[in-house]
C-alpha cells in the first residue's frame, strides 16, 4: 500500500507510546481528496458484502436454534406416528391419515402443520430481527458510519434475510421428504380427499411448486417484520408484530360476514396449495394467494426502505 | 425516540382498524330498505260450489319502488304460517314487488279446514287473491283483472304455486321449492315402478304430515308431533327462510276454534283437516296400503293430475338431502312442464326435508332472478346465483380461511333428467343371500329419520345409515379406479327368490377403507315385489342422487327388509335376493360444469398497483434536500478535516438541541468537545457520522458534506455513546467483520495495530458478551481506529477505563494527532480535556460558547486562589454558572 502513497509532508516518527501506539502507525493519507473524498480502497458497492453478514447471522443462538427445531420437526412427527394408536391404514382420506402412506404424503402433511404457525415464526425471526437486533446491540450505527449506504445496508439486510426464510421454508418439506422416505418408504402420493394416487415421479414437480407457493404465501410475513425491524430497536417486537399480525389475519378470516374481502386478507390463501396436489389441479387460489402476497410485500419494503432512508438513527 | 415510534404504530393500528371496520361495516351494510308489510284479512268464497266463506290472515308488502310493480305470491310451508315467509317478503318487496302472504285456510289465523291445495279450496283461495291483487293500485296489470303476478313457495307452498298455475292462466311464473308432483306416489313409493298402489307407506313422514295440524288444537300445542314438524320445516330452509315452514312460528296461535277451549273428540281426531281427508288417512295409516281413493284424493292435489295445464316459466328448486319430496318429483315436474312449451330450469340445491345446508340467501337470489327474468322482462340473471337449465349444488371442498364447507353451483345448458346424459356401468358382486324379516318388523334398518335432518343441521357428511344383520343382502363392486360422478337415478336389477309380497328397500353405498360406509343423502328406494321360488326380476330405480365416488371407494347395493320411516309387513318371512345382472346402470352429466372462477381482475391490477404505489413511495421518499444544499466540494476546505457552520437540530417537541453551532478543526488537532451534559455534543457527533439529518446548516470533512452514508465517511473513524458489537462473536470477529463490511482491502485495516491499543490478549478470542464495560469499550475505540482514519471522533473515550488505561489513551491519541490526523474527542471530564487536548470547543445548551486553543482559553481566565487558571473555573465561568 505504500507504493501508491506519495510522501506526505507531515509524516514524522511515530511516537510509540507504550503497547497501545500503533507499532507501524501510518501518516494521515492526503489521497482522501478522491471522487467524494472517500478513503483508499472504498466503494460503496462493495460495502457489507452478502457473505458478510451471512456470517454475522449464522452463529446466532436463535439462527442455530431455529434450524435445529425445523429439522428436528419432521423426526419429531415420524416418532409420534410410530407411536401413536394402532389406527393407522387407510382409514379415511384426510392429510393427517395419509401421512404415513409415503415419503410424499409425510412430506406435505409437515408442510401443512408448519406452514400456519412454526414456519410463519421463523420467517419473521429471520426478517423482523435483522435490523432491530443490529439496533439493540447500537452496532447499526458504526455500519452507517462505515458507510454502509442505508439502502445497500437494507437491500443486503434484505436479501440475506430472505434467504434464510427460503432455507427455513425449504427445510421442513425437504428433511420430512428424506424422514418420510427412509421411515414410510418412496410411495406413490395418495391425494387427500379422494384418494388417487399419483406416481411419485409425476408428483415431484408439483412439490417444487407447492414449496415456491409455501415461500411466496410467507413472503407477507417477512415483509412485515422486515417494516416492523426498520421501525424499532426490539427485535422481540418486530417479531411478534409480524406473528401478531398474521394472527390477527387468520382470526378475521374465520369472519364470514367479511364474504369475499377474506379473499384480500395475507393469510387467506395460505393453504391453497393443497389444491396443487389435486389430480386436476387448479391453480387459480394459488395464483390469487400470490397475487395478495406480492402486493403487500411490494408495498410493504418499499415502506420499509422508505422509513429507513428518512430516519435518524439514534439508537 | 421510542415516544413518537410508539405514536406513529399507534396510528397505524387505528388506520388499520378503521380499515377494517369500514369493510365490516361495507359488507354488512343491508343492501335494501326493509318493507312493513301491513296486515289484514281477506275473505275468499271457496268450495266445490263456491259457497263457502274463509277468512284468509294475509300481510301485503308494497313495493319498495312505490308505484305500480309487479305481484309475488308467497306461499308457506305446511305447519306454518305467513309469519314464516316474512323475512323474504320483505327482501322481494326491497327488491320492487308487491308481496302478498297470507296463512293457508286452516293455518294460523286463518279460518278453514285444510283440505291438502285441492283445487276446490285453497286453488280458490289463491285465485281470490289474485282477484284481490288485480284491484290493488300497486299491482301492474296485464289486462283488466289480470295481474303481474308470480307465486313462489316451499313444499305445501310450492304445490299451491304448481296447482294455482294450472287452474288460474293468470300466474305468469312460478318457483316451487321441495315439493311433490304426486302426493300419492310421495307417501307411496315404490322403486319398481308399479305405481302407488303397489307403494309402500311412507308412515312416519305421513304421520309427521298430518298429526303436525290436528296438534295445533292441543292445549299449548307445541309438543310432540309439532316440535317434529318444526324441526322438518327447519329443514327446509333456515328460520324465516322461504321454505320455511315455521319452525313453530304459527303453533301458539291458536286456530280461532280451539284456543282455550277443550277440544272434542273429533277435533283431536282430525284437526284442522277437512273430514274427508282425515278419514282417507286414518284409512290408509291404519292398513299401510294405499286405496285407490286415497289416491285419487292425494292426486287431485297434485300436478300429476293436471297434465299439461302448467304452462308458465316455472323454477323448480328441489333439494336434495329429502326422503319426503325426492329430486325424482321435480323431474317429473319437469318434464310435464317442459312438455308445454314452457321454460323449466331445475336445480338441486343442499337442502330439503331432511336438512343440510338450505341455502337460503341463494334460493333466494334464484328466486328473485326468475321473476326479474319473467315478471320484470329482465335479462336471464348472471353470476352465481343466475340462469341456468340446470343446478347441482356440490361440495366445494373447504373454505381456505374457515375450513369451513363451501358450495359450488355446477350449471349445465339443458336438464338431462334423472336417466342423466350419459350412463356408465359399475360391475357389483355378490352371492344370492338370504334375508329375514322380523316378526313385527322390529328392529329396523335406518336411513333418513324424519326431523332428524333438522337436529343435524349442516352436518352434511353425517350418515346415521344403519343395516340389520340378517336382513339385509350386500353386493359390493371393486374399488374404482377413477372417480365416479353421479348424476342421477342409478338403476340396478335383482332377483328375488321365495313367497309371497316382499317389501324391499335398496340403497347406494358408498365405502371407503375404513370409515362407516356412506349412505349419499340417506335415501332409500322402498318397492315391494311379489317373490316366487324360481325369483322374480325387478329392476329398481335407486334414489337420485348427485355424488362423487372417489377413486379406491367401492360402491355398495345393499336390499334390506326394513326401514324406519317405512311401514313394514309385520309377518315373519325369509327371502333370497341375488343379482339378475351384475351391471349396475349410473347416470351421469359431464356436461355440468363448475363455472371457472377465472382470475378476478384485481389479479392482475393488484400486483401493477402495488409496483406503483412502491415506486412512489421509493421516489418521493429521498431524504429531504433543501435547494440551497449544494454536495460539491468545497476545494478551499479540501484539506481541512472538519467545518461545522450554521448547525442546528431539533428535538421533535421543538426544542433546539443544536443550535447555530459552527467551528472548524485543523489538521493535528485534538479536539476537546466540552460541555454538560445536554449540551448537545452526542447529537453534533451523531450529525458528523450521518446518522441523524442536521434541520440546518451543514458539516464539511475535507470539503465534502455529510449526509447520510457519503462516501467521505470512510475517512473517519467513530465511537460515540459506547460500543457497538455483536454479542454472539468474539472480539477478533467482531473487528474483523466490521472491517469486511466496510468493503475496503484488508491490508489497509491495520488490523494488528488496532488489537493492540485495545490491549485484550487471550479475550480476544471470546465472545464479546462476557466481556467487562471497559473491555468493550477499548475494543470499540479499537474498531474506530481501525483503517487509521483521517478523522477519529471519539465519545467520551475514556469512561469505565482504570487510571493506568486512561493515561495510555491520552498518549495513544496524541500520538495519533501528531501524525497529521485529527482527533475530536467529547468530554465533561475538564481534567482530561485539559490534559489531553490541544484545542477545545465548548457548548452550552447546543450553542457555541466558546472555541480556541486550550491555552487562550486558560489565559483569558484570571487566577482565583492565587494558583493558575483553571480549565474547571472558565468552564464554569462560560456556561454562566457560579463558582
Amino acid at each position: 500500500m505504500s507504493a501508491n502513497r506519495p510522501a506526505p509532508g507531515l509524516t514524522g516518527d511515530v511516537p510509540t507510546g507504550g503497547r497501545a501506539a500503533p507499532a507501524a502507525a501510518d501518516a494521515a493519507d492526503p489521497r482522501g481528496g478522491g471522487a467524494e473524498g472517500r478513503a483508499p480502497g472504498y466503494a460503496p458497492g462493495r460495502t457489507l458484502p452478502l457473505r458478510v453478514e451471512f456470517v454475522r447471522q449464522l452463529r446466532r443462538r436463535r439462527t442455530m436454534a431455529m434450524f435445529g427445531v425445523l429439522l428436528a420437526l419432521p423426526w419429531v412427527l415420524v416418532v409420534a406416528f410410530q407411536f401413536g394408536p394402532a389406527g393407522r391404514g387407510q382409514s379415511s382420506l384426510r392429510l393427517s391419515d395419509l401421512a404415513t402412506a409415503g415419503g410424499l404424503n409425510f412430506a406435505a402433511f409437515a408442510l401443512s402443520v408448519s406452514a400456519n404457525f412454526l414456519l410463519v415464526v421463523a420467517v419473521a425471526l429471520f426478517c423482523g430481527d435483522t435490523v432491530a437486533s443490529e439496533a439493540n446491540w447500537s452496532s447499526l450505527r458504526y455500519l452507517l458510519a462505515a458507510p454502509v449506504p442505508r439502502d445497500r445496508l437494507l437491500r443486503q439486510k434484505l436479501v440475506v434475510a430472505l434467504a434464510y426464510s427460503t432455507a427455513a421454508v425449504t427445510v421442513v418439506p425437504l428433511m420430512a421428504l428424506l424422514a418420510g422416505t427412509l421411515v414410510f418408504g418412496w410411495n406413490d402420493i395418495t391425494v387427500p380427499g379422494t384418494g388417487e394416487v399419483i406416481p411419485a415421479a409425476d408428483v415431484l414437480p408439483k412439490f417444487l411448486i407447492v414449496i415456491g407457493y409455501a415461500l411466496v404465501s410467507q413472503l407477507v410475513v417477512a415483509a412485515v417484520a422486515f417494516l416492523l425491524s426498520v421501525g424499532t430497536d426490539s427485535p422481540l417486537g418486530a417479531v411478534g408484530g409480524a406473528v401478531g399480525l398474521v394472527i390477527v389475519s387468520s382470526i378475521l378470516q374465520a369472519v364470514e360476514a367479511l364474504g369475499s374481502l377474506r379473499e384480500f386478507l395475507p393469510t387467506f390463501w395460505n393453504t391453497a396449495w393443497l389444491d396443487a396436489l389435486a389430480p386436476e389441479p387448479d391453480y387459480s387460489g394459488m395464483v390469487k394467494g400470490v397475487v395478495v402476497s406480492v402486493t403487500y410485500s411490494v408495498i410493504l419494503i418499499a415502506l420499509a426502505f422508505r422509513r429507513f432512508r428518512r430516519r435518524d438513527v439514534v439508537s | 425516540m421510542a415516544f413518537p415510534t410508539g405514536r406513529r404504530a399507534l396510528a397505524i393500528l387505528l388506520s388499520l382498524v378503521i380499515l377494517v371496520a369500514a369493510g365490516v361495516t361495507w359488507a354488512l351494510w343491508p343492501s335494501d330498505p326493509v318493507v312493513k308489510g301491513r296486515d289484514l284479512v281477506i275473505p275468499v268464497m271457496d268450495g266445490p260450489a263456491d259457497d263457502q266463506r274463509v277468512d284468509l290472515d294475509a300481510t301485503f308488502y308494497p313495493p319498495a319502488s312505490g308505484g305500480r310493480a309487479p305481484a309475488v305470491l308467497l306461499a308457506h310451508g305446511f305447519g306454518g304460517s305467513k309469519e314464516s315467509v316474512r323475512e323474504q317478503a320483505g327482501r322481494l318487496a326491497g327488491q320492487g314487488y308487491a308481496v302478498l302472504t297470507w296463512s293457508a285456510r286452516g293455518f294460523g289465523r286463518s279460518t278453514g279446514q285444510i283440505a291438502l291445495n285441492s283445487p276446490d279450496y285453497e286453488v280458490k283461495d289463491v285465485r281470490g287473491l289474485i282477484d284481490w291483487l288485480a284491484g290493488r293500485p300497486e299491482v301492474s296489470l296485464d289486462g283488466p283483472g289480470d295481474p303481474r303476478v308470480g307465486i313462489a313457495g316451499g313444499s305445501y307452498g310450492g304445490a299451491i304455486a304448481l296447482m294455482t298455475a294450472a287452474y288460474d292462466n293468470r300466474v305468469d311464473a312460478i318457483v316451487p321449492q321441495i315439493t311433490w308432483y304426486d302426493l300419492a306416489d310421495a307417501l307411496f313409493p315404490d322403486a319398481s315402478g308399479k305405481g302407488p298402489v303397489n307403494g309402500v307407506f311412507k308412515k312416519m313422514w305421513a304421520g309427521i304430515f298430518f298429526t303436525s295440524a290436528a296438534d295445533r288444537l292441543a292445549p299449548g300445542g307445541t309438543t310432540g308431533a309439532a316440535g317434529l314438524a318444526g324441526l322438518a320445516g327447519a329443514a327446509g330452509a333456515r328460520p324465516g327462510g322461504e321454505t320455511g315452514q315455521g319452525s313453530g312460528q304459527g303453533s301458539g296461535q291458536g286456530s280461532g276454534q280451539g284456543a282455550g277451549a277443550t277440544p272434542g273428540a273429533e277435533q283431536v281426531r282430525c284437526g284442522r283437516f277437512l273430514p274427508q281427508i282425515c278419514e282417507m288417512y286414518q284409512e290408509v295409516a291404519e292398513t299401510g296400503r294405499a286405496t285407490q281413493e286415497a289416491i285419487d284424493l292425494l292426486r287431485k292435489s297434485s300436478p300429476v293430475s293436471v297434465p299439461g295445464r302448467i304452462r308458465v316459466p316455472t323454477l323448480l328448486l328441489q333439494g336434495q338431502r329429502d326422503s319426503l319430496f325426492p329430486l325424482s318429483h321435480a323431474d317429473a315436474n319437469a318434464r310435464a312442464i317442459a312438455a308445454t312449451g314452457a321454460p323449466v330450469e331445475v336445480a338441486w340445491f343442499n337442502g330439503g326435508h331432511d336438512g343440510g345446508d338450505g341455502e337460503a340467501d341463494w334460493l333466494s337470489d334464484r328466486t328473485t332472478g326468475w321473476f326479474d327474468r319473467y315478471l320484470k322482462g329482465a335479462g336471464p340473471a348472471t353470476g352465481d346465483g343466475g340462469s341456468a337449465a340446470f343446478t347441482v349444488t356440490r361440495d366445494g371442498g373447504r373454505d381456505p380461511g374457515t375450513r369451513r364447507p363451501v358450495l359450488l353451483h355446477a350449471i349445465g345448458d339443458r336438464y338431462p333428467g334423472l336417466t342423466g346424459e350419459e350412463r356408465t356401468t359399475v360391475a357389483l358382486e355378490g352371492p344370492r343371500q338370504s334375508i329375514a324379516n322380523p316378526a313385527g318388523g322390529s328392529p329396523a334398518s335406518i336411513s333418513a329419520v324424519p326431523g332428524l335432518g333438522g337436529l343435524l343441521g349442516g352436518a352434511g357428511g353425517v350418515s346415521i345409515a344403519l343395516d340389520m344383520p340378517g336382513q339385509a343382502a350386500v353386493f359390493e363392486s371393486a374399488p374404482l379406479a377413477r372417480p365416479t360422478q353421479v348424476t342421477g337415478s342409478p338403476a340396478v336389477t335383482i332377483r328375488v327368490y321365495g313367497t309371497g309380497e316382499a317389501t324391499l328397500f335398496a340403497k347406494l353405498y358408498d365405502v371407503s377403507g375404513g370409515s362407516l360406509p356412506v349412505l349419499p343423502s340417506s335415501l332409500v328406494a322402498p318397492l315391494r315385489v311379489t317373490a316366487s321360488e324360481a325369483g322374480t326380476p325387478v329392476t329398481v330405480a335407486l334414489p337420485a342422487i348427485d355424488r362423487r365416488f372417489d377413486a379406491g371407494h367401492r360402491m355398495r347395493l345393499v336390499v334390506s327388509t326394513t326401514d324406519l320411516g317405512y311401514a313394514t309387513p309385520a309377518a315373519p318371512a325369509v327371502y333370497q335376493v341375488a343379482l339378475e345382472s351384475p351391471t349396475l346402470e349410473l347416470p351421469g352429466d359431464a356436461a355440468l360444469r363448475t363455472p371457472a372462477t377465472g382470475p378476478a381482475w384485481w389479479t392482475w391490477a393488484m400486483p401493477l398497483a402495488a409496483i406503483l404505489v412502491a415506486a412512489v413511495l421509493l421516489l418521493t421518499g429521498r431524504a429531504g434536500r433543501r435547494p440551497e444544499e449544494s454536495d460539491a466540494p468545497d476545494a478551499a476546505s479540501a484539506e481541512v478535516p472538519l467545518v461545522i457552520s450554521g448547525l442546528g437540530k431539533r428535538y421533535r417537541n421543538g426544542e433546539k438541541a443544536v443550535d447555530d453551532l459552527s467551528f472548524r478543526v485543523e489538521k493535528g488537532q485534538v479536539l476537546g468537545l466540552l460541555g454538560p451534559n445536554g449540551a448537545g455534543k452526542t447529537t453534533t457527533m451523531r450529525m458528523l457520522m450521518g446518522l441523524i439529518h442536521p434541520d440546518e446548516g451543514e458539516i464539511r470533512i475535507f470539503g465534502h458534506r455529510v449526509r447520510p452514508g457519503a462516501p467521505v465517511l470512510s475517512r473517519l473513524g467513530s465511537f460515540v455513546e459506547g460500543p457497538g458489537f455483536l454479542p454472539h462473536l468474539s472480539g477478533r470477529a467482531n473487528l474483523e467483520l466490521y472491517w469486511q463490511a466496510t468493503g475496503r482491502p484488508p491490508q489497509d485495516a491495520h488490523l494488528e495495530e488496532a488489537l493492540e491499543i485495545a490491549g485484550l490478549g487471550a479475550a480476544l478470542e471470546r465472545a464479546v458478551r462476557t466481556y467487562s464495560q471497559g473491555m468493550r469499550q477499548r475494543l470499540a475505540i479499537a474498531q474506530a481506529m481501525l483503517g487509521l482514519p483521517d478523522l477519529l471522533v471519539l465519545d467520551e473515550p475514556t469512561n469505565g477505563l482504570d487510571p493506568p488505561q486512561i493515561a495510555e489513551m491520552r498518549r495513544v491519541l496524541r500520538a495519533y494527532a501528531e501524525r497529521g490526523r485529527t482527533v475530536i474527542v467529547s468530554s465533561h471530564l475538564l481534567a482530561e480535556v485539559e490534559q489531553t487536548c490541544s484545542h477545545v470547543v465548548v457548548m452550552h445548551r447546543g450553542r457555541l460558547v466558546s472555541a480556541g486553543p486550550v491555552g487562550d482559553l486558560l489565559g483569558t481566565a484570571t487566577a482565583v486562589n492565587g494558583g493558575g487558571p483553571r480549565l474547571e473555573d472558565v468552564f464554569l465561568d462560560l456556561i454562566g454558572e457560579k463558582r
